[in-house]
């Protein structure tokens, strides 16, 4: 939180960049939602933002306990965001488990808001307090705004006569308020919310407004410690256009609709089967149904992909999407995808594993899997997204490599990713690319794995055409006529030749440029999927601090950008951040013979800025 | 004179495709075959709007002798990919061949599955009780005591009977064939291509190399008449080489039994007739094991309903008329957006 004017007096605001704030509280508490609407007030003033909701794997676990805690993390500011935020301005926590979890969380100076009213022995000793915070000087490092929340919210919605439990879930909703007072931000999309989402029951929908409002008086008419302000942050400068708020999933599921519809096919068919993080995927394409979307929520991972391999063999786009142990009982069937050549997405939202590991929480440790995890020779692309909105780009570009070379495409996201919200300038359709498909439907000289020669891909020719007629399977084919063959010299041919059409997709993306600095000098930093934020942001401040070093970002992770290993080359150094054990780091190891060094972190959270920084910091001299 | 055939009506040999059939001599395989490409001419089917997608094993190799489109899978997942591809596609004609390994052991979540939805297609579960791809293991129709490569002392677990299976998982249409009696084979199928929805047809199928003659106690066909009871919708349930032989109820009891017809005071009224809408009386019947019974054969259940496509694509049509504006433009600006200006 860069200060940029004076600080002022109490009832004037102060100007700041940007702040990182942070709302925790039980799974019960709300804290999501109370994020997202700060997220949406937010954006609608303008402000770039980044968020990362954070929660736990329990539905409702016991109520204040350190591992019930939920928490939504936004960043906003006037200038360009690129991550939810190393340190905390504000964290607002509405137990005292939500502030034993996240205190180590905000900086030193920042503003802690508390509800006093549920600091009770009970919860202080759940939490695992021995004295309590409040009273000892274990806070004395912080801004501390003690407010009794509950008792406020109490009063906000007594004339409504709910019962004590009931009034107290408006909890949320008088925080929300205080907070939009204390960043200058509207409440009118938020009431309009309410009244949408209570539509049935007006009563509730009334206390909830009744408690934002309160809240938001509270902030307008209490006198506030020394030092506690109202702030403001200005609108970010960004180009003109009709902007929304975007997660990861939104834009993927839209950007495979936008994909389908460049390549000109009448239906996407999306099989799948629910599993955190990836199911929000599955309910907001089910959403999409009357606009050429079908949804199928099947029996289980291994039918999930199969009906879209099925779906793809009758001329549809089969779309399939999961986290790892899904992904890893898909496997089979992505191998036939492959031998049977037929287009195929398959979406993995990454999560922290092995096994069940941590199902809430964000990693990106199935690129191996991905490039590597099925049995046999059997090579399929792989693409990554970097941020929410990229997520859009990258599902159309899956589809553009999926139906023109038709093979099964990994596409790459995360928890992270697939939850955490931006602002995005919504494209013009007719601005976007088009990647028309065509149907074989001429009998002429047909066979099915006749090879096109530039793209080496096979023809697209669905049930239903006559003349056409063919049989197609997991038996090796006959490179000259598509019957199954059994013979050791084809299998070689045939073997080659499918690596051959996937390698070949290095000659049709874009060549591998650098995202920050220059092209050549003593360190790449090299990263791939959602560190995009972080290394861009470190690598930035690293060269504002006299170090020679460039970011590159990979969103094609196989084949590689056929520069790829001339540009890294050029550095004197390689470090790739990723969250995971050192996957990519091996990869290019293995492929350009370079010796690239790992940095690795799995704690089922997002890099920090500075964490990179200083590797960076730690591996080279400053040169300026 | 001769009578040219007109040229869209396709004779059974037009629905063989140019390769050789690569299964043992004598293999049941190669009645199913006949059978089901003389019922393709016989309902007039078409090549292209044909497709045969079928899992693992020797059965599974069916497509590849069909001239229509065909999708040799992997073993146990043709119903999952057959789902998708009527998603794709509902106006396909799709037959799904499986047998007793592919279906109800490695596949049979999805078999389960398919059945309930309902969707509009016909399975053929070709059953051999045995593993006859990897050689002669005990599969899961085998019957206690088979002993196999894996059994070397006989299995010890219980068979599932395919068509209980499908019936308990809801199917609404279930018969039985034996692969060599053709006449009777090819109506049943022509009565599964007939039903819209899910229609499940097991076929005794006689494995020649590891399994010979496992069903022959019925399928001999000197003793058929004796052995085995062809069910028709509203006729009693007779057999017997004299149609002297039938099943009722025990007095007082929902259990079945044989009688011979002015034996024990037994008269042909006293006999259940066939309901081909009941589906309890289908499980009966499908439940019934010889030598104490006849294996009753032909169409157990037929009692349609809606499919899973006409479902679905009705609840999306009907979505669809709502909507002013589909296009993407329309899409991405659905819910808040806010306006920057220049």
């Amino acid at each position: 939180m860069t200060v940029t004017s004076p600080p002022s007096t109490h009832g004037d605001r102060e100007l700041r960049d940007s702040v990182v704030i942070r709302f925790a509280g039980d799974s019960g508490d709300g804290m999501q939602l109370t994020g997202s609407q700060f997220t949406i007030e937010t954006a609608l003033i303008g402000n770039d933002l980044a968020t990362f909701p954070d929660y736990p794997a329990e539905i409702r676990a016991p109520a204040g306990t350190t591992y019930g805690v939920s928490a939504f993390q936004i960043h906003f500011g006037s200038q360009d965001i690129m991550t939810a935020g190393d340190d905390l301005d504000v964290l607002v926590a509405l137990n005292p488990a939500a502030l034993k979890v996240n205190l180590e969380d905000l900086r030193i100076g920042g503003l802690v808001v508390l509800d006093t009213g549920s600091f009770s022995d009970r919860n202080l000793s759940k939490a695992g307090f021995e004295s309590n915070p409040i009273e000892d000087d274990s806070l004395a490092p912080y801004q501390v705004l003690k407010l009794d929340i509950s008792r406020h919210t109490l009063e906000a919605v007594k004339q409504f006569e709910l019962s004590q439990k009931e009034a107290l879930r408006s909890r949320n909703m008088w925080t929300l308020g205080l907070m939009l007072w204390m960043f200058d931000r509207d409440r009118t999309a938020t009431i309009e919310w309410l009244k949408r989402k209570f539509a049935k029951k007006p009563e509730i929908a009334e206390a909830n407004i009744a408690a934002i409002n309160a809240g938001h008086a509270f902030g307008e008419t209490a006198e506030m410690p020394s030092g506690v302000l109202g702030y403001t942050v200005a609108p970010a400068e960004v180009p003109p256009g009709i902007y929304r708020t975007v997660t990861g999933t939104e834009a993927l599921a839209w950007g495979l609709l936008a994909g389908v519809r460049a390549a000109g096919l009448e239906r996407l068919v999306f099989g799948s089967y629910p599993i955190t993080p990836a199911s929000p995927l599955l309910h907001v394409l089910a959403a999409l149904k009357p606009f050429g979307v079908v949804t199928f929520q099947a029996e289980d991972e291994i039918a999930a992909v199969c009906s879209a391999i099925g779906a793809s063999y009758g001329g549809a786009l089969g779309v399939t999407s999961s986290s790892g142990p899904g992904i890893a009982l898909k496997t089979e069937a992505i191998g036939l995808a492959v031998g049977t050549e037929l287009p195929l997405i398959v979406v993995n939202s990454q999560r922290a594993g092995p096994s069940t590991g941590l199902p809430t929480k964000t990693e990106q440790s199935d690129l191996y899997q991905a490039v590597y995890g099925r049995n046999a020779d059997t090579p399929v692309p792989v693409i990554a997204a970097a941020t929410s909105a990229d997520c859009f780009e990258t599902a159309m570009e899956a589809v553009r490599l999926a139906t023109k070379y038709m093979t099964p495409v990994y596409l790459l996201t995360d928890g992270f990713l697939a939850n955490a919200a931006e602002p995005w300038l919504i494209p013009e359709e007719r601005e976007l690319p088009t990647f028309p498909v065509a149907f074989r439907g001429d009998p002429e000289g047909f066979h099915p794995f006749l090879r096109n020669d530039e793209t080496l891909a096979r023809p697209w020719t669905p049930p239903g055409t006559p003349g056409l007629e063919h049989r197609i399977g997991g038996i090796e084919k006959d490179y000259d006529s598509g019957h199954i063959s059994y013979d050791p010299a084809n299998h070689q041919r045939m073997t080659d030749v499918r690596a051959a059409k996937v390698d070949g997709i290095a000659n049709d993306i874009p060549l591998q440029s650098v995202a920050v600095g220059k092209e050549r000098g003593a360190m790449a930093v090299v990263g791939w999927g959602s560190t995009y934020g972080p290394v861009n942001r470190a690598v930035k401040r690293a060269r504002d601090e006299g170090y020679d070093v460039s970011h590159i970002h990979l969103r094609y992770l196989h084949p590689f950008p056929r520069n790829l290993g001339e540009l890294l080359g050029n550095f004197d150094r390689v470090l790739v951040p990723e969250m995971n054990a050192g996957q990519l780091v091996t990869i290019l190891r293995s492929t350009f013979l370079l010796p690239a060094e790992g940095l690795n972190k799995v704690q089922g959270k997002p890099f920090k800025i500075v964490e990179i920084l200083e590797a960076i910091r730690a591996r080279l001299e400053r040169t300026s | 004179m001769t009578i040219a055939t007109p040229p869209d009506k396709l004779s059974a040999k037009d629905f063989a495709s140019d390769q050789e059939v690569r299964w043992c001599p004598g293999c049941g395989d190669y009645a199913i075959l006949k059978a089901v490409q003389k019922t393709l001419a016989d309902v007039g089917a078409t090549r292209h709007n044909t497709v045969f997608v079928s899992g693992i094993g020797c059965s599974s190799r069916f497509p590849y002798y069909m001239s229509t489109y065909g999708f040799h899978t992997i073993h146990g997942r043709a119903p999952a990919i057959a789902t998708g591809l009527k998603l794709a596609n509902p106006a396909l004609d799709v037959w799904v061949i499986t047998g007793d390994g592919d279906g109800l052991s490695i596949g049979g979540n999805h078999l389960l599955h398919i059945l309930r939805r309902n969707v509009d297609l016909q399975i053929i579960l070709f059953n051999n009780e045995i593993y006859g791809l990897t050689k002669g293991q005990y599969s899961p129709t085998s019957r206690i005591g088979t002993r196999s490569p894996s059994t070397p002392l006989g299995s010890v677990d219980r068979p599932v009977l395919p068509c209980t299976f499908a019936l308990g998982a809801g199917a609404r249409f279930v018969a039985r064939a034996i692969d060599t009696y053709q006449k009777e084979e090819v109506e049943i199928l022509r009565r599964a291509h007939a039903h819209r929805g899910t229609s499940f047809v097991e076929i005794f199928q006689n494995c020649i190399v590891y399994n010979d003659n496992v069903f022959g106690d019925f399928t001999e066909k000197k003793t058929s008449p004796e052995t085995q009871l062809y069910v028709e919708h509203g006729k009693p349930l007779v057999f017997g080489k004299e149609r002297d032989k039938g099943l009722r109820l025990k007095p007082g009891r929902l259990e079945m039994e044989v009688v011979t017809l002015g034996e024990r005071g037994a008269a042909e009224q006293d006999l259940l007739v066939h309901d081909q809408t009941n589906h309890t009386l289908a499980s009966m019947l499908a439940a019934l094991q010889p030598p104490e019974f006849p294996m009753v054969l032909g169409v157990l259940l037929d009692d349609p309903a809606p499919t899973y496509e006409d479902v679905v694509f009705g609840q999306i049509r009907q979505a669809s008329e709502g909507v002013k504006d589909a296009s993407l433009d329309s899409v991405l600006r659905r819910g808040r957006t806010w306006t920057v200006a220049g």
